[in-house]
């Protein structure tokens, strides 16, 4: 059996991965893809506290972020889409309407 | 009645409200019906008080309706300090209260026609009843906080009524200028209440009196409390009665209409200031510089008064000064003691100066609202009421007997030729009295005789109405018999009924200067008296007849030849304009250079924009974090993750370094 602390880190080091991945990168179907990582590597987390404790909820929670992350995906992909139309670009930094 | 002795203010309260909430649509008619039913029954209401309190043997009635300010003494019972509805009635009450109700109701009637063409009708009789109001509350008052109630009340009511025609520059100034004034005065009859009750603990009349009377008097010179306290409340006094130096409102208060003239200005609220040290007479007694300064002011208030209404234009100016002066022959009376001398003067000149102010009224209503003496002449024959009322009311404020002014002006120019070092008094208010004859036969030679001085294509002269008439008949009917109540003081072996109805209000306190003389060598004296005054007046009146019917010319000659004396006279006295350069220019400078320049502008308005400034500047500054930038807000929220992480893990963090170690 793989102790689970070998799972922590692993999701660890996925959510790094995501969260460095986040803050550089500049298309924002990478930006994206990098939530997705963060939050299976939550996901990946709540598994393994899941079944070393013996417990059901984490498994359950799992569930819940799948669910959520599904309508992200849709959801985010629409704005993708919009953006790519009005902006001929994928590029983050093009999207600054909020600027000064 | 005396049970419910509130229901004789309450109605012109009443009568006030309704017309002024409701009245602004309704026809001249309803608005006539509440004002006058409701000063008409106050009077009858007053009627009926009178007629129980003389039934019950002229007691003191004290009654306490409800408490207004209560502090109860926790540590020992009992109250602190108490400031009641209270009402009393008692024979001053009595005199004022029938004063102020019988002549305000006819004052209201004469309103009906005075004002029937004028706009804000219903307004002016809210405003008038509401006056009313006030002036009872005054008068029935048992303390000094319920006095000081209506006191203040009648203020204003004063204001609102000379400020009527509020469109008109000069008349809102005049009231503002009454307002501020008064105010002044007012200041100082608080400061008297304070020291009186901190020195007696009560306001109450009666407790007051009672507490005060057995204190030692303070002779000339002396200040103690009596003198403080009486010095305080007669500013008060000096503000509302237009006594020297704040009588400056008076004049300028006839911007007012004419019924308000007689009855605020004239009647009533102008007396309330003898009223009051009338009623504070135990106090004023104690003290006798207080006495002193009373019987001074008034007398020089008197002389000065007259002295500038010789030469006014203004048949309602003229009136105003003649007010002044005769309020000061009141104070005159009761600061040589004589009190009830006052008050009778009081009561009298209620009558014929309200029937003058409202003869003038009547006038000028005939003239189309011509106020210049100048333009009027030759009246007498087109207005035979007006002129013969008028007439007998200048008869009377000249003092010829057997009209009420004789009597009353003869009982004060006897005490104040009674009380000892009182002949320099006596004097002046001599001299004043033939002035007095002089502007007021000036006044009835210019307006009523001589050629006419106006256009007649212009002017149609007519008769007024007999709502207007009926009152100045009354009024005339009172001025002629208003005096016989001291009449039989004259005859060997009469007594003064006003005095000994009086007296046991007053007490002794008048007795001082007769009681030295036997009783046949006061009434000799006073006869003598009676004959000088009565010759002075002649000597005004034939003055005036020279001077204005037989040589019309010769005036102007006079005042040429007299030229700085009349122009001084002519501006009175540039008591006005002294006051402006003297208190009102050094405030306008000190407001506008000192107060808005640098105190509302640089310190207040600066702090307020201070704080915006540093606001905004703040905001300069932080807005930089927000960049607008998506991928720096990420970074911020990995930021405050990893913070939030270091936290709450702080202490697993420090043990696995201080394991390590």
């Amino acid at each position: 059996m793989v102790p689970t602390h070998y799972y922590l880190i692993l999701s660890a080091v996925l959510f790094g991965l995501g969260a460095v991945a986040f803050v550089f990168k500049r298309n924002i179907i990478t930006i994206f893809m990098s939530i997705e990582l963060m939050l299976n590597a939550v996901n990946l987390a709540f598994v393994a506290f899941s079944q070393a404790f013996g417990k059901v909820e984490g498994q359950v929670f799992v569930l819940f972020v799948i669910v959520v992350a599904a309508a992200e995906a849709a959801v985010g992909l629409g704005i993708i889409i919009l953006i790519q139309r009005n902006r001929q670009s994928l590029n983050i930094e093009k999207v600054n309407l909020l600027k000064l | 009645m005396l049970d419910i002795l509130w229901i004789i203010p309450l109605l012109p309260l009443l009568g006030a409200a309704i017309n002024g909430l409701f009245g602004k649509t309704w026809p001249n008619k309803i608005v006539n019906t509440v004002a006058l039913s409701a000063t008409g029954l106050s009077f009858l209401g007053a009627l009926e008080a009178v007629r129980e309190f003389f039934e019950q043997g002229q007691k003191l009635v004290h009654k306490e309706f409800f408490d207004w300010i209560v502090i109860p003494n926790l540590v020992s019972g009992g109250n602190l300090f108490r400031a009641g509805f209270d009402l009393q009635m008692d024979q001053l009450t009595v005199v004022m209260v029938l004063v102020v109700t019988g002549v305000g109701f006819l004052i209201h009637i004469y309103s009906t026609g005075y004002m029937s063409h004028e706009g804000g009708y219903y307004r002016f009789f809210s405003y008038l009843n509401l006056f009313m109001f006030f002036m009872l509350i005054l008068v029935l008052a048992a303390n000094y906080v319920l006095l000081f109630v209506g006191w203040e009340g009648v203020g204003l009511a004063s204001y609102l009524l000379i400020g009527f025609y509020f469109l008109k520059k000069s008349a809102s100034d005049a009231g503002k200028k009454a307002f501020i004034v008064n105010r002044i005065g007012d200041f100082g009859f608080m400061l008297g209440m304070f020291l009186l009750f901190k020195t007696f603990g009560t306001l109450d009349f009666t407790q007051l009196f009672a507490k005060a009377a057995p204190w030692s008097h303070e002779s000339w010179g002396v200040f103690g409390t009596f003198t403080g306290a009486c010095l305080l409340l007669f500013t008060g006094a000096c503000g509302k009665s237009a006594q020297l130096p704040l009588y400056v409102w008076l004049p300028d208060a006839m911007e007012g209409p004419t019924p308000v003239s007689a009855l605020i200005h004239a009647a009533t609220m102008v007396t309330a200031g003898v009223y009051v040290v009338a009623r504070s007479h135990i106090l004023f007694t104690h003290s006798e510089t207080a006495m002193v300064v009373v019987a001074i002011v008034g007398c020089a208030t008197a002389f000065f008064a007259a002295t500038i209404g010789l030469v006014q234009t203004d048949i309602k100016k003229v009136l105003a000064y003649s007010t002044v002066s005769q309020l000061g022959y009141m104070f005159l009376g009761c600061g040589v003691g004589a009190f009830g001398a006052g008050i009778f003067h009081l009561m009298t000149h209620a009558f014929f100066k309200a029937l003058l102010f409202l003869a003038a009224g009547s006038v000028i209503h005939a003239m189309g609202g011509e106020q210049d003496m100048r333009h009027m002449g030759g009246l007498s024959k087109k207005i035979k009421w007006t002129y013969a009322t008028m007439l007998i009311a200048t008869l009377a404020i000249a003092g010829f007997p057997p009209l009420a002014g004789f009597f009353s002006k003869d009982s004060i120019l006897g005490a104040a030729f009674q009380i000892p070092g009182g002949h320099p008094l006596y004097a002046v208010g001599l001299l004043t009295a033939l002035l007095t004859s002089f502007y007021m036969f000036r006044l009835i030679f210019l307006t009523f005789h001589g050629k006419q001085r106006y256009d007649e294509h212009h002017v149609h002269v007519h008769e007024s109405p007999w709502s207007m008439l009926g009152p100045l008949v009354i009024l005339a009917i009172l001025s002629i018999v208003g005096g016989w109540l001291a009449a039989p003081a004259f005859l060997p072996g009469g007594t003064d009924h006003f005095a000994n109805f009086l007296a046991p209000v007053f007490g002794g306190a008048h007795a001082e200067g007769e009681a030295a003389l036997s009783e046949a060598a006061a009434h000799s004296l006073e006869l003598t008296l009676a004959v000088v005054a009565v010759f002075a007046a002649l000597i005004g009146l034939l003055t005036a007849f020279w001077l204005y019917l037989r040589q019309p010319g010769k005036p102007a000659e006079i005042a040429k030849s007299l030229k700085p004396v009349y122009d001084t006279l002519y501006n009175k006295y540039y008591v006005d304009e002294a006051y402006g350069a003297a208190i009102v220019k050094p405030l306008l400078s000190l407001s506008t250079n000192v107060l808005w320049k640098i105190i509302d502008v640089e310190a207040i308005d600066g702090t307020v924009n201070g704080i915006a400034h540093g606001a905004t500047a703040t905001g300069d500054v932080t807005r930089r974090t927000q960049s607008g930038n998506t991928r720096s807000y990420a970074v911020w929220v990995v930021v405050g993750a990893l913070a939030i992480l270091i936290i709450v893990f702080w202490p697993a963090i420090r043990a696995l370094a201080g394991g390590a170690q």
